[in-house]
Order: structure tokens, then C-alpha cells, then sequence
């Protein structure tokens, strides 16, 4: 294989992980990761130092859109973004004595756990309309967001479980080599009783900083290839672009369903790997 | 429907707007560099059998030390054009931190001023080594 086919390869399936990841809230790195490990037998290492410098281009793209729309709740972004980057950076120090396979292991185990979560509550929203939490009040978390009918109010509860909840999704951040916006938003729609919509693109927003925290400790360890590297990043961000006007006009059933579907895939072949490998 | 015609409001959305536009900037920026790069690799080394990346080997100097990268672009090599274009990558999201430290200063939201100053601590922590064992 030449230099030019491996490249527009990269550049294809690139393009289908930033689409679905934009379009989930996922981050183009679950995709990715399995992609590039299983279909084109990549090295862990490359595979995610390459995944989150492709992670960053996803969430900054797709949130670059959202935060216009004044659907992010920033504040709330910037308080937890505390947790995930103190979680990524302990990520950065466990990377280094976890076999290969017991990152497969645990990636998939994450997202068969984040995959039945989801699927127990297909129900709609439960905003939380009446004030719960001093630290939320005191942290001015609770926010509204525009919709149709006129903005919709929401209050925040169980912040320091969910701060709790993000220190571990940056450690999987760093360690898996995803944004783990599942976890982002489970954290933060489950337990925070926060919208959908305003826990899918807010995750987005804290991904990038996320990723960046332990993508510029792996520049410096030697993960990042450039000739892997750029047809990622270029691919990666022209798919988030277009997942990120496809949400915006959907629904939040549609989305919830996509959600869960690519969540168990990856989950699955994930674990296969692992147990194989041993 | 007070609350959205304060002075509050419009300072927030004025942010929103500009914090948007600093990510789609950076993220358009560094994709261009990184397929300037890209294209004169590929018209230089194209036709060469693609490297394997089965077996990991950290990059050499050149490709994972910044001033290092920086001096390869600067004389035109394509793969260290390809990785200030990872940088500015990364260094989009890090650009937005600093962006919303001066944002809150603006607003006079010294409890947000120093949140964002622990997640800027957490990242040049990182950026100087991380936690060595």
C-alpha cells in the first residue's frame, strides 16, 4: 500500500467516526480507537495519541457550533473541566502500566455499562424545575437554554457526584484515548438531573480541554505521527461539522437510539479483542 | 423574561459568540496547516509504501519537541508542518481557557477567575511532564 492510499483510507474512515461522534456527543475517539487497533492493527500508543488529537478537532468543531447556539452551559463546563483534566492527567501516569489488553478490557466494559444506563432511561427529560443543590446556586449552574416554545429553565443537582463521576471520565479520557462523553453525559444527565441537549453539547465543550490536557503530555512522549495524524485530523473535521448541523435539527429520541446502538457495537468488539489477546 | 434583557445576559452571549468563533478559527487553522503539510508530503512521498504502525516507537525529537517542530516548519519541512498543525490543534481548546480566565475577569466573576486558574494550573502541569513516578 502507497503513501496516497493509506492516507485517503485514514481520511474516509476518519470522516464517518467525526460524523458519528459530533452527531452522539460521543467524541470521534470511541469510533476511532477500535478502528484503528482492530481493522488496521495500529498500536495502542499511536492509536491514542492519533484518537485524541482527532477528539479535539471533533469537540472544537461540533462545540464551536453549539456554544453559538447558547445551548452550552459554559459555567458548568468550566467547573468540571477541574475534574477532567485533574482525572486526565492521572490517566497520563496509568497508561504507562496497563497492558494493552486491559485497556481493550476496560474500554469495553465502560461502554457496555454507559450503553445499559442509556437504555434504562428512554424516557423524556426529567428537568429538574425546582431548586435543589446550595453548590449548584452557589456555582450559578442552573441556566436555561432556547428552544422553540421559548427558553426552558433547568436546575442543577448532585454536583460533587458528578464532579466525582468527571475526574473518572478524564482518567478514561487520557487512558482510552476518547473525549468519553458517554460518561460526560451520563454523569451529568443521570445524576445532574441537566437537559439532553445541554449535557450532550456541554460535554462537547469540555472534551477538547480534556483531551488537550493529556494530548500535549503524549506530543511530548512521542505518541503523535505525523503522516497518521493528518488525515485524521482533516477527516475527523469535516465529519463533526457536518454531525454537528445534523443534531441541531434532530430529535432527542433519534439521538438516544444512535447513541446506544454504536455504544454496545464498540463495546462488544472491544471485549473480543481483550479476551483474545490474553 | 427580565433576566434576558440584562446586562448579564448580553455579556454572556457576546462571550458565547466569541468563544465559538476562537474554537472555529483555531480548529480551521490548524487543519489548513496540517493539509499544507500533508500535501507536500504527499506529492514528495506518495508513491512510497505506507508506514506500519504495528509496533509502537516514540517519534523522534523533531516530531514531539514544540521549538523543535516549530524550526522544522519554519524551514518548510512537511512533516513538521503537519505537527504545528497538531498543535495549534491542541493548543485551541487550551487558547479557550485562557480566553475565559479574561472573560470572567471582564465580568467580574472572581469565584469563575479562579476556577479557570486551577484547570490553566492543571494543564501547564501537564505540559511541564505530568506526574512522574
Amino acid at each position: 500500500m502507497t503513501v496516497l492510499v493509506f492516507t485517503l483510507i485514514m481520511l474516509a474512515a476518519s470522516f464517518l467516526a467525526g460524523f458519528i461522534g459530533a452527531l452522539t456527543g460521543l467524541g470521534g475517539g470511541v469510533i476511532l480507537i477500535p478502528l484503528l487497533t482492530l481493522v488496521f492493527k495500529i498500536d495502542i500508543h499511536y492509536a491514542i495519541g492519533t484518537s485524541l488529537v482527532a477528539v479535539i478537532a471533533t469537540s472544537s468543531g461540533a462545540a464551536a457550533a453549539y456554544v453559538k447556539e447558547g445551548i452550552t452551559n459554559i459555567r458548568l463546563g468550566m467547573f468540571m473541566e477541574i475534574a477532567t483534566t485533574a482525572g486526565a492527567l492521572i490517566g497520563t501516569t496509568i497508561i504507562i502500566y496497563t497492558s494493552t489488553n486491559a485497556i481493550a478490557i476496560i474500554f469495553g466494559t465502560v461502554l457496555i455499562f454507559s450503553s445499559l444506563m442509556t437504555i434504562r432511561k428512554r424516557n423524556v427529560d426529567h428537568i429538574e424545575t425546582k431548586e435543589k443543590s446550595i453548590l449548584a446556586k452557589q456555582l450559578r449552574l442552573n441556566s436555561s437554554y432556547p428552544a422553540k416554545a421559548g427558553p426552558v429553565h433547568y436546575f442543577v443537582r448532585n454536583v460533587p457526584g458528578g464532579f466525582v463521576m468527571m475526574i473518572g471520565a478524564g482518567i478514561l479520557s487520557s487512558l482510552l484515548g476518547i473525549g468519553s462523553g458517554a460518561f460526560k453525559v451520563l454523569a451529568m444527565d443521570n445524576m445532574m438531573r441537566i437537559p439532553f441537549k445541554v449535557s450532550t453539547t456541554t460535554s462537547n465543550f469540555m472534551i477538547g480541554v480534556t483531551a488537550a490536557a493529556s494530548t500535549i503530555l503524549y506530543f511530548h512522549r512521542g505518541y503523535i505521527d505525523p503522516v497518521l495524524t493528518f488525515p485524521i485530523v482533516i477527516g475527523v473535521f469535516a465529519g463533526a461539522m457536518i454531525g454537528a448541523r445534523v443534531l441541531i435539527g434532530s430529535g432527542i429520541k433519534v439521538l438516544r437510539i444512535v447513541f446506544s446502538i454504536i455504544i454496545a457495537i464498540v463495546a462488544i468488539e472491544m471485549i473480543y479483542k481483550g479476551i483474545k489477546g490474553t | 423574561m427580565k433576566r434576558f434583557i440584562t446586562k448579564q445576559y448580553w455579556l454572556d452571549w457576546d462571550i458565547q459568540q466569541l468563544i465559538g468563533n476562537m474554537l472555529r478559527f483555531g480548529v480551521w487553522l490548524s487543519a489548513i496547516v496540517a493539509s499544507i503539510g500533508g500535501l507536500i508530503y504527499l506529492i514528495a512521498h506518495g508513491s512510497e509504501t505506507a508506514p506500519v504502525y504495528k509496533i509502537y516507537i516514540s517519534q523522534p525529537e523533531a516530531f514531539r519537541s514544540i521549538p523543535e517542530v516549530i524550526k522544522g516548519a519554519l524551514l518548510f519541512k512537511s512533516s513538521s508542518i503537519m505537527q504545528l498543525g497538531v498543535l495549534l490543534l491542541i493548543g485551541t481548546p487550551i487558547a479557550r481557557v485562557l480566553f475565559s480566565f479574561f472573560a470572567f475577569l471582564l465580568e467580574k466573576d472572581y469565584l469563575y477567575v479562579f476556577i479557570t486558574f486551577i484547570v490553566i494550573a492543571i494543564i501547564i502541569f501537564s505540559m511541564a511532564g505530568g506526574i512522574s513516578v
